[in-house]
């Protein structure tokens, strides 16, 4: 294997089975729309119950002698509270850098059957091996980083999600959102946790690279399910004005700026002691220059990554970060970064597009209210 | 006469006037339309100009002018009816109608025949 070569994920040819347009993205080959086209997708997703294969995506362990040193070491590098996370619970967070920029956002969460001092993370496929090296190389002599890679990760997205699990045997059903446990679905050991990337109800399975065909065909068979590409995944998260790394938040976003202080709890923005802790706590404090925000727009014409962000008068105040079509509202909706005293909900705007500029106004997150089971 | 461009525009010549559009094979590979931009009337396209704009979910494309000429009348249904596109893209799903050019070059266009096996090349 050459390490410019395309990678595989386990379904591959599940995919190639199912007719999927297969596309580049972040070193794989992956599939972007199946033969139902991305409309469609989405809108059965909102519906009922969306398979997505989303095995690029890094999964490691961070492991220590006991779950205060790990969650110490993981706290030197993110700004979510660790320390008090419960077995068995979930959180989002980013990997900080000592300017305030976010390297990646991650999920973490605490096993319930793994030695105490055990931590799971995911993070983005494009940043995953630059993610592994920083942790590592923070870390103290007593914890190590183990990525996980003959492991494979589905998503099951949609309001029927719980149904279909628990029709596969997955005692899932008392899970709320943000939970994992280890489980056993379609006679398959999986761990699961209650969340996703559509801003619907969901779960998200960790598997055996070798399982994963067995159980993608079992979750499939159930007709409550249909497998989901990158394209919907893409539009129901922007409906769900959840961020996409390396567009909506990057090196030069803090989590302030990307309205992510909620998930910077509050020993954290009081004590720091994270990457970049300075100027988040300034921006807490006292507002950040810039604020990731949603647009919702009068006419039909999409706006997409990059169109610039005027005010009524033409002053360029910040720059769309993600903007397509939803299929849920349709209607074009954006995501963007605005000058901090153009981000309040309603603010009037102008978003130009090939030279014509189009009302749109500032809009409250998520564009379609979450599923999720709290 | 129908010919056919290597960006995937159809065009159907009846005397001076240049109906366009995009081929099935392009609405396939640009997946569901949701908005779609006509030139207005009375525009002057360049052979190979952008003439339109087409918006997938995921992306937005141009679409050029097949020929050179003047836009005469655009297909205003695309305004409120975008998936058109996909369902009609040769027939109801229509760009625009120019008025061609004196003297406008159609040596590079190619016939079904010839599109159909650019396309199987691709």
């Amino acid at each position: 294997m050459t390490t410019d070569a395309t990678l595989r994920t386990p379904l591959y040819d599940a995919h190639v089975a199912l007719g999927a347009r297969m596309v580049p993205f972040a070193g794989y080959d992956m599939p972007v729309q199946y033969p139902a086209g991305i409309l469609a997708e989405h809108t059965w997703t909102r519906e009922h119950a969306g398979l997505f294969d989303v095995s690029h995506m890094g999964q490691a362990f961070l492991v220590g002698p006991d779950h205060a040193t790990t969650a110490a070491a993981l706290e030197a590098l993110i700004p979510a509270a660790i320390v008090e996370l419960a077995p068995g619970r979930q959180r989002y967070s980013q990997l900080t850098d000592a300017d305030g920029g976010i390297l990646d956002d991650l999920m973490v969460s605490r096993p319930t059957d793994a030695p105490d001092g055990t931590l799971f993370l995911v993070v983005n496929a494009a940043c995953k091996d630059a993610d592994y090296a920083h942790i590592a190389a923070a870390l103290p002599a007593n914890v190590s980083l183990r990525p996980l890679d003959d492991r494979a990760l589905l998503a099951l997205q949609g309001p029927e999600a719980e149904a279909v699990m628990v029709a596969l045997g997955a005692p899932v059903a008392a899970m709320k959102f943000m939970d994992t446990a280890p489980v056993t679905v379609a006679g398959l050991d999986v761990h699961v946790s209650r969340s996703g990337y559509t801003g619907e109800d969901g779960f998200e399975v960790s598997v055996a690279a070798a399982d994963a065909p067995r159980l993608w065909d079992s979750l499939l068979a159930d007709p409550r399910v249909k497998p989901i590409g990158l394209g919907a995944r893409d539009s129901l998260r922007l409906e769900g004005g959840l961020c996409l790394y390396g567009h909506d938040i990057d090196t030069t976003t803090s989590p302030v700026e990307g309205a992510l202080e909620w998930s910077i709890q509050k020993r954290r923005r009081v004590d720091g002691g994270f990457p970049g802790a300075a100027r988040v706590q300034a921006e807490l404090a006292n507002g950040p220059a810039r604020r990731r925000v949603g647009l919702t727009f009068d006419g039909r014409q999409p706006a997409r990554e990059g169109a610039e962000i005027a005010t009524k008068d033409g002053r360029i105040v910040g720059r769309v970060t993600s903007g397509g079509f939803g299929p849920t509202l349709q209607a074009p909706v954006a995501m963007g970064l605005v000058e901090t005293a153009f981000a309040a909900p309603g603010t009037e705007l102008d978003v130009l597009v090939r030279g014509k500029a189009l009302p749109a106004r500032v809009a409250t997150l998520p564009f379609v209210p979450a599923g999720f089971r709290r | 006469m129908k010919l056919y461009t290597k960006d995937h525009e159809w065009v159907v010549i009846e005397g001076d006037t240049a109906t366009f559009g995009i081929t099935d094979h392009a609405q396939s590979q640009l997946g569901d339309i949701v908005f779609v931009e006509v030139p207005e009337v009375g525009k002057s396209v360049d052979k190979g100009g952008e003439a339109a704009v087409v918006e997938s979910v995921k992306a937005a494309s141009e679409v050029y002018a097949p020929l050179a000429g003047e836009v005469i009348e655009a297909n205003t249904k695309l305004a409120d009816d975008p998936g058109l596109v996909n369902l009609e893209p040769e027939t109801g799903g229509w760009f625009a109608k120019l008025k061609i050019a004196a003297g406008a070059d159609t040596s590079d266009l190619m016939d079904e025949a010839a599109y159909q096996a650019f396309v199987a090349s691709l």
